[in-house]
């Protein structure tokens, strides 16, 4: 089954005619993903390597099916962007892999999001979703991986790869892969993946990546406590890593002790997650469940 | 970017939210002078991206211009928590009648916007937080909607403000919040916000922090950087486009993304080591951002080994590899270069390392291994 892209995906892709958009595009076909279209406002009529490129997502969607959208848009627009995937009919999920939007321009998207259409949006600054042997939209390395059983969820990118690869030389397959995004205010949250993969009857067990910050992993920690019957292997990164040079005290009223690495580790371990040291450790761990 | 108080109050200063008068200066006769010209009682206030100032001794009560001298020449060039004083702001003293707290900042826990406010505010905020929690009253901002004049006079009653500044308060903490939003800021603190004994509503302190994201919007803001004393090595990597922080260890660490590299510190210390920096060359980096890279590191003498880490995905292992090998033939790198590659092209990667066949290079197959060999190298276990 897998969750968030598989077979019955139909994808557009926002700024395919840009140096990345095209790449991934066409990366992404040549995976077997199924890519119906392209926007770029102003080339309407054109075509990228067979794709048909419209200017505007109402019409890319109201021509070609499209379901899905990979956005590329660069960042002073991205969120602008992403509303107008949301606002047409028919569209089940965005993906944003743009880097460096503001934060108060995320926050009202996301926001926003919720409140209306509550379309998912996975992003931004994520390296996207992919469904081994199924589809991939975003610009994680097809390469490393292979089908399987196994849901992997990570706020970061490389770090992604890092886990799958450690999965995949071990000859264990995935089911879904999904990155997150590091931003302050990301459209999905672990919580939102976990949920997806506890009720997916292909996976069978979860990876979940965290780093420092934010309270992503705790309140991940929480939701497997309370709803998770399937077995999760996690890694934390950044126990070595320098406090932030924080000037006022907003972050420490808010937070308290947690967002350390060490507050993370623990909440997950005290949610029956196997928390590993070294992420070279993460196949032997997920082989030994 | 988190700002100096005087920069945070010009900013406040465009959104109509009084500060006191004052003057920057960087000598204690420039102090004196900022002194004789605001006239009467001043505060002369260390400028440092760092709180706790007034605990350290950096905020200093002067009656006259000879006094206002005296203390610039306290302050200046002290150490306030590592950070090194350049600049003193005089500002023109305020009769306090009470002092309060306030800051909007986004709680990321649920992705919306927190306003907290209290009585209390003043240098032991968070001992008030801790201690009495109740004390400091807290709410969420819906992004879309702002902060509604409902929400903000409900903040200034619940928080116990003084009732007669009712109004005034709750009109504050609206420009407050447009500053922080209007001009995209993580992070807009006061505290202390003040009533004057004129019954006026006064910011005497001002903690921002800028969204560097948003700077596309706000190209004035880059300018702020002229008055902070950055750190070369920091300044020569952001001019790169690199991610660097300094640390105090000798493996000096290149990676691709933040989350890789910090886990690249955390594997590099659990075997033994202690990375000199984090540096993330972010995604898509070509041969060039790997070059420039190890140039920052040739900067820091405390390196011994470098230990280059790559995952590949939009960035491609043979650029990375090219980069090393640019790097090696046009300057004379001090120290061994542990290399592990893995991912998009990392086959080709490989190839171009051990074609170049320096002795210099020391190509990894897993990240622990890696981190190994460049403890080691580094002479540290």
């Amino acid at each position: 089954m897998a969750v968030y892209v598989d077979g019955t995906t139909r994808l557009l892709v926002q700024n395919l005619t840009g140096r990345e958009g095209s790449f991934h595009a066409m990366r992404n076909r040549a995976y077997g993903t199924n890519v119906v279209a392209g926007v770029s406002p102003g080339r309407g009529g054109q075509e990228v390597q067979g794709v048909p490129v419209f200017d505007t997502v109402s019409a890319a969607v109201e021509a070609t099916g499209a379901n899905t959208t990979l956005c590329f848009v660069p960042a002073p627009f991205a969120s602008d962007a992403i509303l107008e995937a949301a606002a047409s009919p028919g569209m089940r999920l965005i993906v944003c892999i743009t880097e460096g939007i503001p934060a108060h321009d995320e926050a009202r998207v996301v926001n926003y999001l919720r409140q209306t259409t509550g379309v998912p949006l996975i992003g931004p600054n994520c390296p996207g979703v992919i469904s081994p042997g199924k589809a991939n939209v975003g610009i994680m390395p097809h390469e490393i991986c292979l089908p399987g059983r196994v849901g992997v969820v990570s706020r970061s990118g490389t770090l992604t790869y890092q886990a799958v690869h450690e999965l995949t030389t071990r000859g264990i397959g995935q089911s879904t892969c999904v990155g997150i995004g590091g931003d302050p205010v990301p459209g999905t949250s672990f919580v939102d993946v976990l949920s997806r993969f506890e009720a997916d009857p292909e996976t069978e067990a979860v990876v979940l990546i965290g780093e420092i910050g934010g309270e992503a992993e705790e309140q991940a920690a929480a939701f497997i406590k309370a709803h998770m019957t399937k077995p999760v292997v996690a890694y934390i990164a950044g126990f070595t890593a320098p406090p932030g040079k924080k000037m006022g005290h907003a972050g420490a009223i808010i937070s308290g002790s947690s967002g350390t690495a060490a507050a993370k580790k623990e909440a997950l371990e005290a949610a029956g997650a196997v928390v590993v040291t070294y992420p070279t450790e993460i196949g032997e761990a997920v082989a030994a469940l | 970017m988190n700002l100096l108080e005087f920069q945070g109050k010009q900013l406040f200063a465009r959104v109509g939210v009084p500060v006191p008068e004052g003057r920057v200066a960087a000598t204690p006769a420039e102090a004196r002078r900022a002194a004789e010209e605001l006239g009467g009682k001043v505060v002369v206030k260390a400028q440092v991206r760092i709180g706790g100032r007034g605990k350290a001794g950096g905020i200093k009560v002067a009656d006259e211009p000879q006094a206002a001298e005296e203390a610039a020449a306290a302050i200046v060039g002290m150490d306030i928590k590592g950070h090194r004083v350049n600049l003193v702001w005089v500002e023109r003293a305020t009769e306090i009648a009470a002092e309060w707290y306030v800051s909007f900042t986004l709680d990321r826990g649920v992705g919306r916007h927190l306003a907290m406010v209290s009585a209390r505010g003043g240098m032991d905020i968070e001992a008030v937080a801790a201690s009495d929690p109740a004390a400091v009253v807290r709410r969420h901002i819906d992004p879309v909607v702002g902060l509604a004049e409902w929400q903000a006079t409900d903040l200034v009653y619940r928080a116990g403000l003084e009732r007669a500044a009712a109004r005034p308060a709750a009109a504050t903490l609206r420009r407050l919040y447009r500053a922080f939003v209007d001009l995209d800021c993580d992070l807009v603190e006061v505290n202390p916000l003040v009533l004057t004994a004129a019954g006026e509503v006064v910011a005497l302190d001002a903690k921002v922090t800028l969204d560097s994201n948003a700077f596309f919007r706000h190209p004035d803001f880059e300018a702020f950087r002229e008055a902070f004393a950055e750190d070369p090595l920091e300044r020569l990597a952001r001019e790169k486009g690199l991610g660097f922080i300094k640390l105090d260890g000798s493996v000096g660490i290149i990676g691709n993304g933040a989350g890789l590299v910090m886990s690249t510190l955390d594997v590099v210390s659990l075997v033994g080591g202690a990375a000199a920096n984090f540096l993330d060359v972010g995604g898509g980096a070509g041969a060039e951002t790997i070059s420039d890279a190890l140039e920052v590191l040739t900067r820091d003498p405390a390196v011994r080994a470098v230990l280059v880490n790559i995952f590949g995905g939009i960035t491609r292992c043979d650029l990375v590899a090219q980069g090393i090998v640019d790097a090696i033939g046009s300057r004379d790198l001090p120290w061994p270069i542990v290399v592990r590659l893995d991912g998009t092209n990392a086959p080709e990667g490989r190839a171009i390392l051990a074609e170049a066949a320096s002795e210099r290079v020391i190509p990894a197959a897993t990240m622990l291994e890696a981190a190994q060999r460049a403890v080691d190298l580094a002479g540290g276990r």
